[in-house]
């Protein structure tokens, strides 16, 4: 298959099979005996965006279902999700972009299904959390309503069509209609139960919108009782006014990741919801571990001294994000001393998570955790896989596993 | 020295490319212009299979002398190939990876013998 490459010269590569692609990724898992180690990726990704036609008619309102199926019609102008400028690909660079298409799913299983498979395999994990693509821009939909049965018909097919057909190998934190905070909880009590569901997700790309708000509380309530997990998970939105004069995606890439998680972890913390709701597992994904440290040292400063502007907090704000959780994707590889820095400033091995981001372009492999010299064996496990399985009570695949999770007192009894 | 075949060099175009094995050491051979080069498949980032994806010429930044830019441009001198994963570049010409030059793809030996291209560890 031709890729197109500088002045329109073309350049053959093979087509895509994820399997062959991730090659060395099964070379890494074999060397370093991951078999025996449960690995959880807390952060993958499908293309939802190529099943709408699967999507939509879970949708409820007739009205808002026909407006959908209408935009997506041979001749539709189609938009009827945010969409944000970015070059993901790199220009053809990351070729499973452009190859996508080409990938071959002869099996009976879901597409995604089959495809997911085969890169958890390749990378020896076990266990992947389901988050899709392009909804992850939902919180930038213009009405709320169209977002609410977005996500209610996005839902209910993951939980009934594709994750049903995985073999129990993914669940997912589903994505929240944040926008719609009765919708939100209505989404909750539905779908709280089903199988498969290890919590709820909420796309932190909203410049306006306050995790404070008391209208959310219900939602926090009902998901606490649940004993399931709210995430916030980040991404870039170039077109948002704050990163207008960005001209280059590595910068709006680089800042959108961390900035979303960071305006609204820290209003998560200095509104003392760590206080209200203190069995509430939070998780925070997708926007790498240095933003972390750089918002413990800000607001463990600034509330030294201003301690009446956030009058829940009984202990510092940096302490209630060691209460929390992290994803570990896109991991900052770059000077093993601030990173190492990093882990002790989080409390890394019982509060960091390991996640790939596969299939996106900047994905992690286990062995971005496992080959790190200066973390301790069992940190190396809590993190791959034993915080995960505890959080979301995930059972060992086989013997080995059981006992490594045994040992590092993560087997869910 | 272990020594592999790689293919006839008749059958060797301009921007072909093939990978070959000796052992453990997997090698991705390139024919750049009518020069051979060939180096480690491992990308020095995350162990993807460095010789496998995309070549594309390197992309430069043209300055006027008052130093307001011109522009984004395709190099006409460097090549550079792309490991599929994650898109880091190397150039063609050394094996180094272009964001930093210290690190640098192993090369491999490769000789003509005849009608027919071998490498070497």
């Amino acid at each position: 298959m031709d890729l197109i490459a500088d002045r329109g010269r073309r350049v053959t590569v093979e087509e895509l099979n994820t399997t062959k692609l991730l090659a060395h990724a099964a070379e890494q898992a074999k060397q370093r005996k991951f078999e025996d180690m449960l690995i959880v990726d807390v952060d993958a990704h499908h293309y939802e965006s190529e099943h709408m036609e699967q999507i939509l008619p879970f949708m409820e309102n007739d009205v808002l279902k026909q407006l959908a199926m209408s935009g997506r019609a041979k001749g539709g102008r189609g938009a009827i999700m945010p969409q944000s400028v970015g070059y993901q690909d790199m220009g053809g660079r990351v070729t499973r972009y452009p190859l996508r298409s080409s990938e071959k799913t002869p099996g009976k299983e879901h597409r995604d299904v089959q495809i997911g498979h085969r890169w958890m395999d390749a990378m020896s994990v076990d266990y992947s959390c389901l988050f899709p693509t392009g909804m992850l821009s939902i919180g930038l939909h213009p009405q709320k309503e169209m977002e609410a049965e977005l996500c209610w018909a996005y839902n209910r097919w993951l939980t009934e069509k594709v994750m049903p057909e995985s073999g129990g190998r993914f669940f997912s934190m589903l994505c929240l209609p944040f926008s719609d905070p009765d919708a939100a909880y209505r989404q909750v009590c539905e779908f709280g139960h089903r199988k498969g569901v290890g919590g709820f997700m909420v796309t932190t790309v909203r410049p306006k919108v306050g995790v404070y708000e008391n209208a959310y509380m219900k939602t926090y309530r009902a998901i606490e009782e649940r004993g399931l997990v709210l995430s916030f998970h980040s991404g870039p939105a170039w077109g948002e006014s704050t990163f207008q004069s960005c001209n280059r995606f590595l910068s709006a890439h680089a800042l959108g990741f961390s900035w979303y998680n960071i305006l609204h972890c820290t209003n998560w913390v200095v509104n003392g919801m760590g206080e209200r709701f203190p069995k509430l597992p939070v998780m925070w994904i997708e926007a790498g571990l240095a933003w972390i440290p750089f918002v413990m040292q800000k607001l463990d400063h600034e509330y030294l001294l201003r301690p009446s502007e956030a009058p829940l907090l009984k202990k510092k704000p940096s302490d209630y994000m060691r209460d929390m959780f992290y994803s570990t994707q896109p991991m900052e590889v770059v000077d093993e001393v601030a990173l190492q820095d990093t882990f002790r400033q989080m409390n890394a091995e019982t509060q960091l998570l390991y996640a790939s981001d596969y299939p996106h372009w900047d994905f992690d492999l286990p062995s971005t955790i496992y080959d790190r010299p200066w973390l301790s064996e069992k940190a190396k496990h809590n993190i791959l896989g034993g915080t995960a399985a505890r959080l979301f009570k995930l059972p060992p695949r086989n013997e080995g596993q059981k006992k490594n999770l045994e040992r590092f007192g993560n087997l869910h009894t | 020295m272990a020594e592999q075949f790689v293919c006839k060099t008749a059958e060797f175009k301009d921007g072909d490319r093939r990978i070959v094995r000796i052992g453990q050491h997997e090698i991705g051979v390139f024919n750049h212009k009518g020069e051979i080069y060939a180096y480690s498949n491992y990308c020095l980032h995350q162990g993807g299979p460095a010789c496998e994806g995309l070549t594309i010429s390197a992309v430069e930044e043209h300055l006027n002398p008052d130093k307001t830019s011109k522009g984004l441009f395709f190099s006409d001198t460097q090549m550079n190939f792309v490991c599929p994963w994650h898109g880091m570049e190397y150039d063609m010409s050394t094996g180094e990876c272009v964001s930093d030059r210290k690190m640098k793809l192993r090369k491999y030996k490769v000789t003509k013998k005849g009608e027919d291209l071998y490498v070497s560890v």
